[in-house]
């Protein structure tokens, strides 16, 4: 038996672990750490319709335990992404989760229309929560009537299974995560990174060129803690968990609080080995907690042990 | 690529500049002058590593050197440091300088600003190994500041500039070259922006070879923190990280 192996729509996971979209490229550069087929799956670089620069640098600045990025989406747009990474990415047997972003619905229903026909695409995330696009995003992760109008319009499109990506920056997380479930969303990723700033102490302005900028890293685990555990109980359909995960410890937590997979962010930038080292360390710390299977442990911190979502 | 390397040294050289001496395996993988590590100092603390250019490259000691600025959250905890601790090193990392854009008998010119003078020395050391004859023009804020004039002066003759005339030639290291009249087969340069891009526009004409500086995320070229234009083109790019960090003049948008 393979105590790691998740299935969820779309997915049929050697293990729950994958590095989250943005904090891996399209895998080129941790392709030359590790064999990227040990992973569990690969959310890639958000896509849009074209190409896109970005923001203007600093695009990063450090703080207590987390980061802020302000990249901006920078993509070379989804002509590329078809032709040249993805196919580049098809020599591992990793399915492939792509995050499609747009600052219109049209932008979107497109990149998803074409993307989702790639043969290694086995899911998409639709990125509805980037905070640092002046257009689109975050617009569309904030009101629940208008995430769910985007939902319903990429499902229509879409030959695969539809996630879509939530923000943290919102009064109320389990409405918008409603909205998305009837709109047909057939899994939910959360969370985003929070919108933030820091300011020079030296120069009074801005660090960040783009002035605010989404926070990332162990600083706001505990938000995704708390927002996966609310969210999980109030829907039926599952969650890819991210935000703050460093360890194998961080992993299990996670699944305690209801997610059903989970994505590694910025702990990628410290540590390139860290998806393979969590992904040995796992059965180890089942072990530790007489575990038999990962799936077990998915809403454990609210359902008393009782197994929710397992798609076996 | 990763090892928690050893600290031999750990010595302050000029006000806030420390000079850090490394040793571990990796050493081993260090060839090109201009490539950098990315250095995790501790597991408290700061949550990201800090590029660090290689200052000095002894492969049959298994020793390496870096020198810092104590500045930041992260180099302020890494100058605590004491010989004997050990630092998570990641690399070497990034694109060099090209030493074999010369040839023996020829001349380079080796310009260095403020905490970009530190690679410039084991460019200097490879280049005069192979024959190539070098002029090193180090530029400083301030007398303070001033590091490693000794160290270049045995490699070629050199001149130290600093903005407030407090020690060397008063002014920027483009007076230097003016008023020696420096010439050169290549340039090599790492230090502020405004300096490469002087430097840069002074000569447009010739092999010119920079070294930028940018805040990085991974260090690795999957995060695009580190970007840069590349001359016209809207969307075209260069990351600092794993394209550079150093560049021909004209490579990318200074």
């Amino acid at each position: 038996m393979n105590r790691l192996a998740v299935e969820l729509p779309g997915l049929s996971l050697k293990n729950p672990i994958m590095p989250a979209s943005g904090c891996f490229g399209f895998g080129r550069e941790y392709a030359k750490f590790y064999d990227l087929s040990v992973l569990g799956a690969i959310m890639i670089k958000a896509t849009t319709l074209e190409a896109r620069f970005g923001n203007p640098t600093p695009r990063v600045a450090e703080t207590p335990s987390g980061m802020l990025n302000a990249i901006g989406l920078q993509n070379p747009g989804v002509d590329v992404v078809l032709t040249e990474e993805l196919p580049w990415l098809a020599q591992y047997d990793v399915p492939i989760i792509a995050n499609v972003a747009g600052s219109t619905v049209e932008e979107y229903v497109e990149v998803a229309r074409r993307i989702s026909k790639a043969p290694n695409v086995h899911a998409l995330e639709l990125n509805i929560s980037c905070p640092n696009v002046k257009k689109g995003g975050i617009a569309f992760g904030t009101v629940p009537e208008i995430a769910a109008e985007l939902t319903r319009a990429v499902k229509e499109v879409s030959d695969v299974p539809v996630y879509v990506k939530l923000s943290p920056n919102v009064t109320n997380i389990v409405a918008m995560a409603k909205a998305v479930e009837q709109a047909g969303a057939d899994g939910l990723t959360m969370i985003n990174t929070l919108l933030g700033m820091r300011i020079d102490v030296k120069t009074a302005k801005p660090i960040l060129a783009n002035r605010t900028g989404g926070l990332s890293g162990p600083a706001i685990k505990p938000i995704a803690i708390r927002m996966i555990y609310e969210v999980s109980q109030a829907v039926s359909i599952p969650i890819i968990g991210m935000g703050g995960i460093e360890s194998a410890e961080d992993v299990i937590e996670f699944f305690y609080a209801g997610a059903s997979a989970v994505a590694i962010g910025t702990a990628n930038f410290i540590d390139p080995y860290v998806c393979p080292n969590i992904i040995r360390d796992l059965p180890n710390v089942l072990d530790e907690l007489r575990i038999d299977h990962i799936s077990q442990c998915t809403g454990r911190g609210w359902n008393n042990g009782q197994t929710v979502y397992c798609g076996t | 690529m990763k090892e928690n390397m050893t600290i031999i040294a750990n010595r302050q050289i000029a006000k806030d500049i420390y000079e850090l001496t490394l040793a571990g395996s990796l050493v081993q993988r260090m060839r090109t002058p201009g490539q950098f590590v990315h250095m995790k100092v501790a597991n408290s603390g700061p949550l990201l590593r800090r590029p660090l250019s290689l200052c000095d490259i002894n492969q049959e000691a298994n020793e390496c050197t870096i020198i810092y600025r104590a500045e930041g959250a992260g180099t302020m905890l890494l100058s605590q440091k004491l010989p004997g601790d050990t630092v998570d090193v990641l690399g070497p990392l990034g694109n060099g300088f090209s030493v074999s854009a010369l040839s023996s008998g020829q001349r380079a010119l080796l310009v260095g600003g403020g905490i970009g003078v530190p690679p410039l020395y084991e460019l200097a050391k490879q280049l005069v190994n192979k024959g190539v004859f070098v002029t090193i023009v180090l530029g400083f804020q301030t007398k303070d500041v001033v590091f490693y004039e000794e160290r270049f002066a045995s490699f070629g003759e050199t001149y130290v500039a600093t903005v407030d005339g407090s020690y060397g030639m008063k002014g920027f290291v483009t007076d230097v070259i003016h008023h020696h009249r420096l010439s050169f087969h290549v340039l090599y340069a790492c230090g502020p922006k405004p300096m490469l891009r002087a430097l840069a526009n002074e000569f447009p004409h010739q092999d010119v070879y920079l070294s930028l500086e940018e805040r990085m995320g991974c260090g690795v070229g999957a995060c695009f923190a580190c970007v840069c234009r590349v001359p016209h083109s809207e969307t075209a790019y260069k990351k600092v990280c794993s394209d550079g960090p150093v560049f021909r003049a004209g490579e990318v948008v200074l």
